[in-house]
């Protein structure tokens, strides 16, 4: 372990420690008798049970994908904030497959989506990668139009051909087109009368998640495709006068990310637990992806273990409901946490300051 | 195709133009400085909630009698004084830290949000996320200006005063901008900020001002855009920050341009929001989606054909580095 690692690990714990003191602070003042029953909640109900545990692996879910896809493109130089979309399209040709290709056998259809999923959120991203790499067009900005347009298209299918008026969503899927769950409903479950079990709906999901965290550390650290793109995020002209093809990179590059966004949408709807709304309203999971990206160091592995964090923290949250809070303070403890993210860098040369003269490292002069 | 419907279209392109030209002149100045603002959204949420929540408050809570005047004009400040402080967080990452401004927008973005809706919940007596006021606001018909054939129907009927406060502003910025010498060193800060600087300008001081002055405007964008349409807030503004962005991308920064980009945008929202009551748009059979998706589909277009020379500040998104070139 260097001690840029180090020093990069202790950065996100001060930055997560300050989003959770914030959101303790607003627990208090919202209501201070029943804060702290709430904090600790939020800080172990996660933990309180296996049938939780697989909660917090199925809600990590789609989130570690989207988290993977922000990580990706960061790590390339180009900032996805288009996942919410990638993940929309990808999500909606799950459903679309799942539902109109009823004649293929389970397994094959369930793979097919999958992959037809994929392959939308790369098209998806695609768009602004090509606008980027021939025209010059700030990738975050045309992300922005990317979302809405993908937004209003994804709903305006969804309305058309997978509504279902009763619930004012897609309609679920039939139990062949969902994830496996492996037997882990076995695992994940909690007997709450003799012979009755509440069970968690985790699956496959969250396998294929860790699976492709591994495959896109692969490609960045071990490929010299991943090399060349990592090269072009360093630095562009630097890139350029070694011979590598800029424009193909920044499109290979938010093709990339935007399938990692796809798959985990088409993780998500295929769970069995989520039906896709029907009205216009961007989906979270792309912004989540953001902090979950910067939480794991935008590092491929890291995220598998942010991912899971910041799930087990909605997770928590979601139980004070029956406190009397409402799970918004979760949100406001992960947007204080990318606010200190913008300047975890600036935390970082403190830490190094103050706390690095400590700790001894292989290789260090002083 | 009547009257009534072409009327009823051009009053609602009206309320969302006047918030679009406000929120977008916001982020104007602030790009102008340098500053790349994506929190715009934040901070019109933030400004419709503070404003709102006082609202709430002077009928349903302290049950003050105030003049509507004197209540829209209390609410207007407020929600100004609201956006000038989560833009001071936004300046404080941006200018002072250095950090990256678009993950400190996203930030400010997803706080506004969740801020908005929890407070709403630990406030309101109802303990919803809904904040519900009277909207006595509207002002039926301007005295002698509504008698003017066609625009008088246009522009003077069921019409806001926040809609000439809006007009206003877009003039006074257009002024400030291009007439004033705070207007030309704001610029020179997000063309060139060394040279500025070189000439004894505070890039700081300007950057501040540019992203304090889109903090007053979203969050009083905020209550321009909740009054005219609704008579509750829910903790969203639908996107009408991101929208103003696109506004202010395809009005290429310029005011003028601003209010032209945001009248088409308005007139697409306007037609999408009621155009099962025109008869040959209805008969068309098209989804009101592809309608609400053309603003954001035609800045992108534009994007594609302008941004090799494009019209944004030179050094808008980048930190200022005394020693850079």
């Amino acid at each position: 372990m260097n001690r840029d690692a180090v020093m990069s690990f202790l950065s996100s714990l001060v930055v997560l420690a300050a989003g959770l003191l914030i959101g303790f602070i607003i627990l208090l003042v919202s209501n201070a008798s029943s804060a702290w029953e709430a904090f600790r909640t939020i800080l172990t109900f996660g933990f309180s049970g296996i049938r939780n545990v697989g909660d917090v692996l199925l809600g990590a879910t789609p989130i570690i994908m989207t988290g993977l896809s922000v990580a990706f493109a960061f790590k390339t130089g180009l900032f996805n904030i288009g996942a919410t979309g990638q993940f929309a399209f990808g999500g909606l040709t799950a459903i679309l497959i799942g539902h109109n290709f009823t004649g293929m056998p389970d397994g094959l259809r369930i793979v097919f989506a999958l992959a037809a999923a994929t392959a939308a959120g790369a098209l998806w991203g695609a768009i602004p990668g090509l606008l980027k790499a021939f025209r010059n067009v700030h990738e975050v900005i045309s992300c922005i139009m990317t979302n809405y347009i993908g937004m209003f298209l994804v709903t305006f299918l969804i309305d058309r051909y997978a509504f279902n008026p009763a619930v004012g969503k897609s309609l679920a899927l039939p139990e062949g087109s969902n994830l496996p769950t492996l037997g882990f409903e076995h695992i994940f479950r909690e007997e709450f009368l003799p012979g009755f079990y509440r069970v968690s709906r985790v699956n496959a999901g969250i396998l294929i998640a860790i699976i492709a965290a591994v495959i896109i550390y692969i490609i960045l650290e071990k490929t010299t495709f991943g090399y060349e793109l990592k090269a072009c995020g360093f630095n562009k002209d630097a890139a350029k006068y070694a011979g590598i093809n800029q424009n193909r990179n920044i499109v290979a590059s938010m093709m990339i990310s935007g399938a990692l966004a796809g798959l985990g949408g088409a993780l998500l709807y295929t769970s069995g637990t989520e039906a896709m709304g029907a009205s216009n309203v961007l989906l979270p999971y792309g912004f989540t992806g953001i902090s979950v990206a910067f939480l794991g160091l935008n590092h491929p592995i890291g995220i598998i273990f942010s991912g899971s964090l910041v799930s087990y923290l909605f997770l928590g949250g979601a139980r004070t409901q029956v406190m009397g809070f409402s799970i918004e303070v979760v949100e406001i403890v992960i947007s204080v946490i990318i606010y200190f993210c913008a300047f975890v860098f600036l935390v970082k040369t403190f830490l190094g300051k103050h706390i690095g003269k400590l700790l001894r490292f292989k290789g260090d002069n002083a | 195709m009547n009257m009534a419907i072409f009327y009823s279209i051009m009053h609602w392109a009206v309320y969302i133009m006047i918030p679009l030209i406000v929120v977008s002149l916001g982020g104007m100045f602030s790009e102008k400085s340098g500053v790349v603002n994506i929190a715009l959204e934040g901070k019109m949420i933030m400004g419709a909630f503070a404003g709102t929540m006082f609202m709430y408050y002077v009928q349903n809570v302290w049950q003050i009698a105030m003049s509507p005047w004197l209540l829209l004009i209390c609410t207007l400040i407020i929600a100004t004084a609201t956006g000038i402080v989560v833009s001071l967080a936004h300046a404080y990452a941006s200018i002072n830290l250095r950090a990256n401004q678009v993950i400190s927008g996203i930030a400010i973005n997803m706080f506004a949000v969740a801020f908005a809706i929890y407070t709403a919940r630990a406030l309101t007596t109802a303990g919803s996320q809904h904040i519900h006021y009277r909207n006595v606001f509207r002002i039926d018909n301007v005295p002698l200006l509504h008698r003017i054939p066609i625009l008088g129907p246009m522009l003077f009927q069921n019409t806001y005063f926040t809609s000439l406060l809006g007009i206003i502003i877009l003039a006074v910025s257009a002024f400030v901008l291009y007439k004033t010498k705070f207007g030309l060193r704001l610029r020179a800060c997000g063309e060139h900020p060394q040279a500025a600087d070189s000439v004894g300008v505070s890039v700081t001081k300007m950057r501040y001002a540019g992203v304090i002055l889109s903090g007053a405007l979203a969050g009083m964008g905020g209550i321009l855009y909740i009054v005219p349409i609704a008579s509750a807030f829910s903790g969203s503004v639908a996107g009408y920050g991101f929208l103003a962005l696109a506004v202010l991308i395809f009005g290429a920064w310029k005011p003028q341009r601003i209010l032209f980009a945001a009248f088409f945008f308005g007139l697409m929202l306007s037609i999408a929001s009621q155009f099962s009551a025109i008869p040959f748009l209805r008969d068309l059979g098209i989804h009101a989606n592809f309608f609400r998706m053309t603003p954001y589909v035609a800045t992108l277009i534009v994007l594609a054909f302008t941004s090799k020379n494009t019209a944004a500040p030179k050094a808008v998104g980048q930190p200022y580095d005394k020693g850079g070139r």
